[in-house]
């Protein structure tokens, strides 16, 4: 494979690049899917193919092809080289790429299981036991689900890297959904995206989807008759570790995004609030808001070795005692921000999509609470989990958040359940009123397995650390 | 093209065993995009795609495996992993079996120009875009993708079609406001970036220096990609047949949910739509009316949803929605007879909205959506614009805003959007005239 990668680079520089990188990716997906007690979906696809990135002037061209063969694999680098060219003819600012050690090496994520070569029988009984569980208690419609990616990967560039990567993830979801007179309800678990990590079946194993199937199926009914969360313009709010990963995602992960702060997604994803001119001294949140981008945290969804230019995945401080600090960022991008290294956080979905800057596992460091010690101190609050729904502007300043279930918190003790609890807040205010955070004990690596971006889009696959949380003077309650 | 596609269908099929049913669906390329960012071409990609997906159902245990590479060896595995996962698994009572042998109508969405465009084509318009900005700064795109498609099953049937699509979408930012331009055309010469570039220009400087406006319930005039948005929550959640199977659905067939004034409709035949005449399963797309004259007429169908309801597929099966269902791919909202102009002319007070970002259904039997408005959102009163307002949050029930004397005027501009709703489809949509639209909250707080 690594052949093919240095045909399409050494072809890209024959025809004027003056960097050229070229990644062969073989991806094998795995989904299954069950409703009401039958397997409605199995689906299993192979992709393999090579694509490279060829630089002429401050111009890329990206080209792609299916055909792993030398003869096009060269055709794909002289085709890129085309399209940089053609770039150079609407050309941006003169671009030197950030140095980066240039290393020749294998990396792979640890598996105790391997997702795919656990039989389908059995991995079919799962999925059908827990939706059958689910209908026998209450749900009208009750799904479950799993997918499996197994990715190898060969990365050569102009500058001499070679580097292989297999990185297998796996992980499962299940949800309940109760149809009232004039309303649906749903509850999930272990979370509305499910649980995803760079870890084998034995991830699936530990979440124990039978053992919470009745409850989520009873939760879902109960919630047809809960009452609505009440509406208040400022109120104390808890939030459960599911739905704080989507809060880091959407209000902090996008926002740090180094491509769109330069103005690369305008037209689509967005822009930022953030401006460069203001890292290291701008209030993001409270002292107790600290957020990393670490792409090394074992078994995280955003962990790799090497991104996709062939930086080493590290570490990043992103917010450190709420000022913020750091991006996520490529070679290119980091190069135009003045910064002196990458980031480490440039990935491709597949072979055919051009590596973009993504999140890697963007997350809270725990705190020294506990949602217990939380609900103890809060004198008349909500409390929410399991996220349902997410808005955000394209600033991703000014949020809305809606999530499944919750709980009116009076005099310190958790009380009736509240269903369609909304929450909406602008960034930078919602994050200072941050005053308490669970510990290490309650730190969860949720991994969102669909995180969209870039034209022609792809998914990535995004890690977050996160623990409950408490805010102060939260508007909740949004309707329609 | 297309034989050499059907005789790949026919070789996998051949990996079959006679007593499967069997189904082949073989796609095949160019993707291209060249995209652009402070007025400079940064990402420019194309892609030389092609996929091969097989489906076989052994006595009603189904399965279905992809793959993109065709050579003997990988057609064997294709095969023989599909076979292999189909004998594993238990019999599906759902299984609707395979498309009958039946044409498809006779649809060329096609110009190979598109198909073929070289870089140098799409980057010259996103130049004439840049340029026509006059010094603002730009970012958006410009795609070219023809796709050819064969599809073939045991059952005898047999389909070929192709499609291409070309877009330019582009916003241009005076430094306080942006606004857009956009075109989607089954050829890429219908697409003037110079025109689009302008027209995103005009709207950035008429939106500059904005300014606050409380929230509250107001008359709006949407824009055919707002309209676009709402109608893909309906298709979702209130048109597709699962979400009528499964009890989610709002659409009550024969009842009066919608304006007189909506009559809405899939249809691939339309003048200008975009797309290919049959769906994933091979059952040839024919005109669906889903709403008429307000009343709501029909849904859309896979084979599945179909067998559910005791209904036919309506040619809408969409690989890789899973268990989403069904969505139409060639919606057309009719048109009405009013300019932009005489839309905005009937206003009392009521605000212009360019586009919708980021909606999310709260829920799927309500419609009640959140998101908010982007690149350009001007305050009309007594039938003129005053004045730019910044952007806000809503929090609506479209079919609520749909409903029953609520729309007040449809537009004479439809328009074809591409990538209408999650990548699916091209739509051609006019623009709306609402009474009454729920912003809960401005963008700032």
């Amino acid at each position: 494979m690594f052949d093919y990668a240095e045909a399409a680079v050494e072809a890209a520089l024959a025809a004027g690049a003056r960097y050229a990188d070229a990644r062969v990716m073989d991806r094998r997906h795995e989904s299954m899917a069950a409703r009401n007690g039958e397997i409605e979906e199995l689906s299993q696809e192979a992709s393999v193919g090579i694509g490279v990135r060829a630089l002429i002037g401050s111009g890329w061209g990206f080209a792609s092809t299916a055909d792993l063969m030398a003869a096009s694999a060269r055709q794909a680098g002289a085709q890129a080289a085309a399209i940089a060219r053609a770039s150079a003819s609407v050309a941006g600012p003169a671009l030197e790429l950030t140095p980066v050690e240039v290393r020749q090496d294998s990396w792979a994520n640890q598996v105790r299981e391997d997702p795919l070569a656990v039989p389908l029988g059995e991995k079919g009984d799962l999925l059908v036991g827990v939706t059958r569980t689910m209908k026998e208690h209450g749900a009208d419609t009750a799904l479950a689900g799993y997918d499996i990616w197994d990715t190898r990967k060969w990365l050569v560039s102009s500058e001499g890297h070679r580097i292989d990567q297999h990185i297998v993830e796996c992980g499962a979801q299940m949800n309940a959904t109760a149809n009232g007179e004039s309303e649906t309800q749903r509850r999930s678990y272990p979370g509305i995206r499910g649980q995803y990590g760079t870890r084998g079946w034995e991830l699936v194993r530990e979440l124990d989807l039978p053992g919470n199937a009745a409850r989520i199926a009873e939760e879902a009914r109960a919630l047809l008759t809960a009452p609505a969360c009440p509406s208040h313009d400022a109120v104390d709010l808890i939030i459960g570790s599911e739905q704080m990963a989507l809060q880091i995602h959407e209000s902090v992960g996008h926002a740090v995004e180094l491509d769109r702060i330069l103005g690369w997604e305008a037209a689509f994803a967005g822009t930022s609030w953030l401006d460069l001119a203001q890292i290291g001294s701008l209030r993001f949140g409270s002292e107790l808001m600290n957020v990393t981008a670490d792409a090394t945290l074992p078994g995280a969804l955003g962990s790799f070795g090497y991104d996709d230019e062939g930086t080493p995945a590290h570490p990043v401080d992103i917010v450190r005692d709420g000022i913020w600090v750091g991006v996520l960022s490529g070679r290119d991008s980091a190069a135009l921000a003045g910064l002196a290294e990458s980031g480490g956080a440039v990935r491709g979905d597949g072979y055919n999509r051009l590596p973009m800057v993504r999140m890697t596992n963007v997350g809270l460091l725990p705190g020294e609470g506990s949602l217990e010690e939380m609900i103890a101190a809060t004198d008349d609050g909500i409390l929410v989990d399991t996220n349902r729904s997410w808005s955000i502007d394209d600033k991703r300043l000014n949020f809305q958040f809606g999530c499944e279930i919750g709980w009116e918190i009076k005099n310190g003790r958790r009380g009736r359940m509240i269903k369609n609890p909304t929450y909406t807040g602008i960034g930078p205010r919602f994050w200072q009123s941050l005053d308490m955070l669970g510990n290490r004990d309650e730190w969860t690596f949720w991994g969102t397995p669909n995180c969209g971006k870039g034209q022609p889009g792809q998914i990535g696959h995004t890690g977050h650390p996160s623990v409950p949380c408490r805010f102060r003077g939260v508007r909740v309650g949004v309707t329609g | 093209m297309s034989d050499e596609l059907l005789d790949l269908c026919e070789r996998i099929l051949a990996r079959v065993p006679a007593e499967a049913e069997a189904e082949v669906t073989v796609t095949s390329g160019i993707d291209a995009l060249t995209r652009f960012a402070t007025g400079f071409i940064h990402q420019n990609v194309a892609d030389l795609a092609r996929r091969v997906r097989l489906r076989v159902a052994l006595d009603g245990r189904v399965a279905e495996s992809a793959a993109n590479q065709t050579d003997d060896d990988a057609l064997d595995r294709l095969a023989r992993t599909t076979l292999d996962a189909a004998r594993l698994r238990p019999i599906d009572p759902a299984w609707p079996g395979l498309a009958p042998a039946d044409p498809a109508p006779s649809v060329e969405h096609w110009d190979a120009a598109t198909a073929d465009a070289e870089p140098a084509e799409r980057a010259a318009r996103v130049g004439a875009f840049v340029a026509a900005a006059d010094g603002l700064e730009t970012a958006g795109f410009c795609s070219t993708s023809g796709e050819s498609v064969a599809f073939a099953n045991s059952a005898g049937q047999r389909l070929t079609g192709r499609a291409s699509v070309a877009m330019l979408d582009g916003i241009a930012r005076s430094g306080t406001a942006d606004g857009s331009g956009r075109a989607a055309s089954v050829r890429l010469a219908d697409l003037d970036g110079a025109a689009i570039g302008a027209e995103a220009t005009r709207r950035a400087r008429d939106a500059a220096d904005a300014t606050d406006l409380d929230p509250g319930r107001y008359e709006v005039v949407l824009s055919p990609s707002c309209v676009v948005n709402m109608l893909g929550f309906l298709a979702l959640y209130g048109f597709n047949g699962r979400a009528v199977e499964e009890g989610r659905s709002f659409a009550r067939i024969g009842e009066k949910q919608f304006n007189s004034a909506i009559s809405l409709a899939d249809d691939v035949s339309h003048p200008s739509s975009v797309g290919v005449p049959f769906d994933a399963e091979g059952t040839p797309k024919r005109r669906v009316e889903l709403v008429r004259e307000g009343v709501t007429a029909g849904l859309v169908h896979d084979r599945r949803t179909a067998k559910a309801l005791g209904a036919e597929s309506t040619g809408n099966a969409v690989p890789g929605l899973g268990t989403f269902g069904v969505l139409p791919a060639n919606l057309v909202l009719e048109a009405g007879s009013s300019t932009e102009d005489a839309l905005i002319g009937a206003v009392e007070r009521g605000l212009l909205v360019t586009d919708f970002w980021y909606t999310r259904i709260l829920d799927p039997r309500t419609q009640v959506v959140t998101g908010l408005t982007r690149n350009g959102v001007w305050l009309i009163e007594d039938g003129r614009i005053v004045r730019p307002v910044t952007n806000l949050r809503f929090t609506q029930s479209f079919l609520e805003a749909l409903g029953p004397g609520q729309v007040l005027g449809v537009g004479s501009d439809a328009r074809l959007i591409g990538g209408a709703t999650f990548g699916v489809g091209s739509w051609v949509v006019p623009s709306l005239h609402l009474a009454s639209w729920n912003f809960t909250g401005g963008a700032r707080g």
